[in-house]
């Protein structure tokens, strides 16, 4: 219990209230084909997986979704793509991808199948269904989803 | 399962594991109960709320009785010694502990009140913490007093004999 008149200040009638943050530091490890996903984010290649039926899944899942086998043929596809649905976002909020308004969209990689979730930095009026995005990636990049920073328009 | 890798990542270190952590930033009101209460742990002083029906005293006050359903009308002071109810000895290290294990937390009912207060129990070795066992609080110094708990660092013993302890069931 920790609550002090020094952070926030106590409120008109006198209750006192303090920040409480709870957070658990967990880490987890991957297995072989995220491995090679994350591996590939950080070398700024973005890399799928070719499903029984010849669909490439970016990004890759382990088994195939309609026959369940194990997949194991992990290609390389563009690093830009289509916006094939997107919805806006006006007020981010902390440790989304990006500060300012941004959309949420579906992105089909060039070369993909299938369509993975990121941020697009544009405006309101620049989103479109059917847009060409690129990767912006990170300057830093670790082996993480956040090593692409977000997608920006090609204009 | 022997994967196919294309030549771009071919000979890169692989990533093994990721971080995943969960946060949820709250702001915790204390309520006019335990306000008053760390307020008094400011100055050192343990201020519990006494029930007007059955004179229970709570440490830390939550503002109402759960035996009567009243709000604790009475500001009662209890003392900062007491005596261990129950204990546990922690033995797993965990993220965020600040304290070397083994170590004991205990259930210390205050001289004065009617319900447990949780805490450690240090300047003992932990294998000879014991129900019954008379402690006192050790306070951080007094420029450090602020309006938490955490003003009491741990309790120790007292080395006053121990005493009997009675079930408390309702």
């Amino acid at each position: 219990m920790t609550a002090a008149d020094t952070t926030d200040g106590p409120t008109p009638d006198g209750v006192l209230r303090a920040p409480l943050v709870i957070e658990f530091p967990f880490t987890r490890t991957v297995g072989p084909v995220q491995s090679a996903f994350l591996t590939g984010l950080r070398e700024r290649v973005v890399i799928g997986v070719r499903g029984t039926d010849g669909r490439v899944h970016v990004p890759p899942c382990e088994y195939d979704p309609v026959t369940s086998d194990e997949l194991t043929e992990l290609v390389e596809v563009a690093d830009s793509g289509t916006v094939t649905t997107w919805a806006w976002e006006p007020n981010p909020r902390p440790n989304q991808p990006l500060d300012e308004p941004f959309a949420w969209a579906l992105v089909k990689f060039d070369g993909a199948d299938t369509s993975m979730l990121h941020a697009v930095a544009a405006s309101h009026d620049e989103m479109e269904t059917g847009m060409t995005v690129k990767v912006r990636w990170a300057d830093e990049r670790e082996g993480h989803i956040h090593d692409i920073a977000c997608f920006e328009p090609v204009r | 399962m022997s994967l196919s890798l294309p030549a771009s990542i071919a000979d890169a270190e692989p990533v093994r594991s990721i971080r995943t952590p969960a946060r949820l930033d709250y702001e915790f009101t204390a309520g006019q109960a335990t306000s008053q209460f760390l307020r008094g742990v400011k100055n050192k002083k343990l201020i519990g709320g006494g029930c007007p029906v059955c004179g229970k005293v709570y440490v830390p006050p939550r503002g109402s009785c759960a035996v009567d359903g009243v709000p604790t009308t009475e500001q009662v002071d209890v003392a900062d010694r007491g005596t261990v109810t129950t204990f546990c000895v922690v033995n797993v290290q965990f993220y965020g502990q600040g304290v070397e294990v083994p170590y004991v937390c205990a259930t210390i009912q205050l001289d004065g009140a009617d319900l447990g207060l949780f805490a450690m129990v240090q300047e003992m070795p932990y294998d000879q913490v014991r129900i019954g066992l008379r402690v006192e609080a050790v306070w951080v110094d007094d420029d450090e007093l602020d309006t938490t708990l955490e003003n009491i660092k741990y309790f120790r013993p007292t080395g006053e004999p121990d005493v009997e302890v009675k079930q408390n069931i309702q």
